[in-house]
């Protein structure tokens, strides 16, 4: 309806420095990493901190700080997007890739939900997560993850919303129903993905 | 809720608030009523179908007629120069929300109600301060205000005359950069000391909203946490402009 709507007087400050085509819509490039939270940070000590992949699978798994640390890591460069339309390019992470955390649990269901520290909760569907596609985050720019960032560890789900890379995450459940977290359950869309600029309910 | 489409609102009226900030006064026909906390976002469309989008805290009380949007203006903005020195009545604005389920305050979710705001910040807490008033509720409610000097205080003489006739309601000013002559007030950052003289003790199971530039936010959310305060009960939104998830 206001595809003719011209804002009178506004000519716009293209981001020159970002190649429009890795872009999503509505976005705009950030030099900086803001840093978005909804409650105060956790800080849980490494020697308390463990990370649990369980729920619909054949065998639940746990790792200590220091077994989670040492399994086969990966180095990923990445562009990610906010919903609240900021984008930061090549972001470079380094954490385990969550097909070698599923491969000796042998998930049962479709779906997951990601459990962190604080309380916060995010659901994906297994697809969106497996493949390739979604890490637990350690490390940010060669240095250890800052909890403000979501250190100890954060999920990284880069191409959907950022949202979804849940800081402080703890926990993968595997669940054969999908389970609308924190956020989508708030207004905002259960998927989320910024190419089809899928930022609320109804988008 | 069904999908949240966008829509051209009249601005009706702007207003500065400080040298930096202005509150824009918009007319939405079609507006969902929002709940104070929450956020819009609002898209710029240039003459080449270039567009840009940001979000903006809501300022106004659910139950005023117009909607508020208070806008201040980042010294390397693309939107916010936009919205506060050319925008003027007339003009018109696209936008849509309400949006955020999480950052926002009813009567019904009680209190007692702690609201620490850094600058910018303090407009979605502004909107509850307003629907408290709106709905005469005695809610006993605390604002703690942070701002650089008495100058950029945006809604001071709101913020002055609403507790003269509630006295569930206090605002409590700090100046961090620079003060008046005679200032009798808090002069520096907010730390543990001034939460302790001003924040409801954590017994009272209270509930607190902070909103603000990031630095300030982190630290007041670990100093209320270690006051006792339940974190499930701190609420917490980095910058008025951002609102929501990363």
């Amino acid at each position: 309806m206001n595809a003719r709507f011209i804002s009178r007087g506004f000519t716009g400050r293209r981001s020159a420095a970002a190649d429009p085509s890795r872009l999503p819509p509505g976005q705009h490039v950030v030099p900086d990493f803001p840093v978005l939270s909804a409650g105060p940070t956790p800080h849980t000590p490494q020697e308390k901190w463990d990370f649990a992949v369980d729920g619909h699978v054949a065998s639940p798994q746990r790792w200590t700080w220091e077994e989670f640390y040492n399994l086969p890591r990966e180095s990923i460069t990445v562009d990610i997007h906010c919903v609240t339309k900021w984008s930061k390019l090549d972001t470079r992470w380094e954490g385990i890739s969550v097909d070698t955390l599923l491969e000796t649990v042998e998930p049962l269901g479709a779906f997951l939900v990601a459990h962190c520290d604080g309380g916060y909760t995010t659901n994906l569907p297994l697809e969106d997560a497996t493949g390739g596609k979604a890490w637990v985050a350690f490390r940010y720019d060669d240095e250890p993850l800052e909890p403000e960032h979501g250190g100890p560890a954060r999920l990284l789900v880069p191409h959907l919303y950022f949202w979804k890379s849940a800081k402080w995450v703890r926990r993968l459940e595997i669940v054969d129903q999908d389970e609308p977290g924190f956020w989508e359950t708030a207004g905002y869309h259960n998927r989320g993905n910024p190419w089809l600029e899928e930022r609320y309910w109804g988008d | 809720m069904g999908r949240l489409t966008w829509q051209l609102a009249d601005v009706v009226d702007s207003v500065a608030e400080t040298a930096h900030v202005k509150s824009l006064i918009l007319s939405v026909s079609n507006w969902e009523r929002h709940r104070s906390g929450q956020h819009v976002d609002v898209r710029l469309t240039a003459e080449d179908g270039y567009q840009a989008q940001r979000s903006y805290s809501i300022a106004s009380a659910p139950e005023e007629p117009l909607l508020m949007l208070t806008v201040e203006r980042l010294p390397d903005g693309e939107v916010s120069p936009y919205l506060v020195d050319e925008l003027r009545p007339g003009d018109k604005l696209e936008l849509r929300g309400p949006i955020g389920g999480y950052f926002t305050w009813t009567a019904d979710d009680g209190g007692p109600l702690l609201l620490v705001a850094g600058g910018s910040g303090v407009v979605p807490l502004m909107a509850m301060i307003r629907h408290r008033a709106a709905i005469h509720t005695q809610v006993p409610t605390r604002l703690l205000f942070s701002s650089r000097t008495f100058d950029d205080i945006i809604y001071r003489q709101e913020l002055e005359r609403l507790p003269m006739g509630d006295g569930t309601l206090q605002v409590v000013h700090t100046l961090t950069r620079q003060q008046p002559e005679g200032w009798k007030g808090l002069r520096r950052r907010i730390d543990r000391q001034i939460l302790e003289g001003v924040a409801w003790p954590a017994a009272d199971t209270p509930l607190a909203f902070i909103c603000g530039p990031t630095r300030m936010v982190e630290s007041v959310a670990t100093l209320l946490a270690g006051l006792g305060y339940d974190p499930a009960r701190i609420k917490t939104e980095r910058f008025g402009p951002t609102g929501g998830p990363s």
